[in-house]
């Protein structure tokens, strides 16, 4: 993934959203407001 | 949220700009825009300096506007060149004139301070390639801006409100996946399925008979510009490695969501295809459908508009998966408009 770019994917046949840094860290939730504020977190990002 | 400045924002068709004075306001600012004879496109305040008489009520004189009221002419660059009676004009005798960018087909205006950088302006090469023919039109919204953003941003709701034409069951059990681009302020969301039903909308215009596999690929550029790049195919029909897609069809949907006031917005709407380029029934047929589209969502939007004017401050609204193009786009613009 390009620098600057965060991702969320909604795995097909799941209620999980899977969020994706920049950084290349990545986190799980089912609430995209969760997903986002994980993600606005970098670097600062808690284990989830 | 408040309306974000320093922006460039779409503020007509070429086609719309021309010999008349055509008034619309913009961002809560109202323009008057009008075309030079060298074929400029112009946008000035729609305020006499004098007596704040609509110069888009007024007359033409060349590339000059007389103002209706009392006579003050103005340049295209909004400098007084005459009062009534008098030799001496007032050094304070001029009316702001807007930086215009045409391209595209579209009239694009700098809604700030100092100068935009044209280079900044999101592109649509559909609305002028020989290789695509479009429908468009413009619909007034009484309602937020936001709310059409919040729309365009979750297509699941084709389902519900646009049944019939564009709206299929599997738009909304289809997972999306959501990118943001944080350097440039653009929101991707994507959505691509397999095998399922083909809505009226393009099952006619495309003449396909069986299932499909229907790619939405939304491109947003806030605060006013959005892309949905959309493909459609019988099912199993993949583009080449090379990109090459001669079998598919498709359609670049765009929109231009233009805040007029804080609750009223510029609806343009725009359907390029590249099939039946020559086909004036499939146009008409594109041109009709997709306006019923727009007006359906004005319709829901109008009602959201009056809800939420009415509604005490701090609705805590819910969000789901559907929503997560929709939460990233909201905050690209609190960037952008400097809310919270």
């Amino acid at each position: 993934m390009s620098a600057g770019r965060l991702r969320v994917e909604w795995s097909p046949g799941s209620d999980r959203l899977t969020g994706i840094c920049h950084c290349g860290a990545r986190c799980t939730a089912e609430d995209p407001a969760a997903v986002w504020a994980w993600l606005l977190s970098h670097p600062d990002h808690d284990a989830s | 949220m408040a309306i974000a400045r320093n922006q460039w924002y779409v503020a007509a068709y070429s086609e719309e700009v021309g010999e008349g004075l055509l008034a619309r306001t913009i961002c809560g600012e109202p323009l008057v825009m009008y075309r030079t004879g060298a074929g400029e496109a112009v946008a000035l305040a729609d305020r006499c300096v004098h007596r704040r008489f609509p110069l888009s009520r007024s007359n033409r004189d060349g590339d000059r506007i007389v103002c209706g009221y009392h006579g003050f002419t103005y340049a295209p660059d909004g400098a007084c060149v005459a009062v009534p009676g008098q030799t001496r004009i007032p050094r304070t005798a001029r009316v702001p004139a807007y930086q215009v960018v045409e391209q595209d087909s579209l009239v694009w205006v700098w809604i700030g301070d100092g100068t935009g950088d044209a280079a900044a302006i999101p592109r649509a090469p559909w609305l002028t390639s020989p290789d695509y023919v479009t429908v468009r039109g413009m619909e007034p919204l009484a309602a937020r801006y936001e709310l059409l953003v919040d729309n365009l941003l979750d297509l699941s709701h084709e389902t519900y409100l646009h049944a019939g034409y564009i709206g299929t069951p599997e738009v909304a059990q289809t997972p999306i996946t959501t990118e943001v681009d944080d350097e440039a302020g653009i929101v991707y969301v994507s959505r691509r399925m397999k095998d399922v039903e083909c809505p009226p909308f393009y099952a006619t215009s495309t003449g396909i008979e069986g299932r499909i596999d229907r790619w939405q690929d939304i491109e947003y550029h806030p605060p006013c510009f959005y892309l949905l790049h959309s493909r459609i195919a019988p099912t199993g029909v993949e583009p080449g490695p090379d990109g090459d897609d001669p079998r598919a069809f498709h359609v670049e949907v765009g929109y231009a969501i233009v805040p007029e006031t804080d609750t009223t917005t510029h609806d343009f709407w725009w359907v390029a295809r590249d099939f039946a380029l020559d086909d004036a029934d499939v146009s008409r047929f594109l041109h009709d459908s997709n306006r019923t589209v727009v007006l359906q969502d004005v319709e829901a939007l109008d009602v959201l508009e009056k809800v939420i004017a009415a509604e005490p401050a701090g609705y805590q609204e819910l969000s789901i998966n559907i929503d997560t193009g929709g939460l990233a786009a909201r905050r690209v613009l609190q960037r952008l408009t400097g809310a919270r």
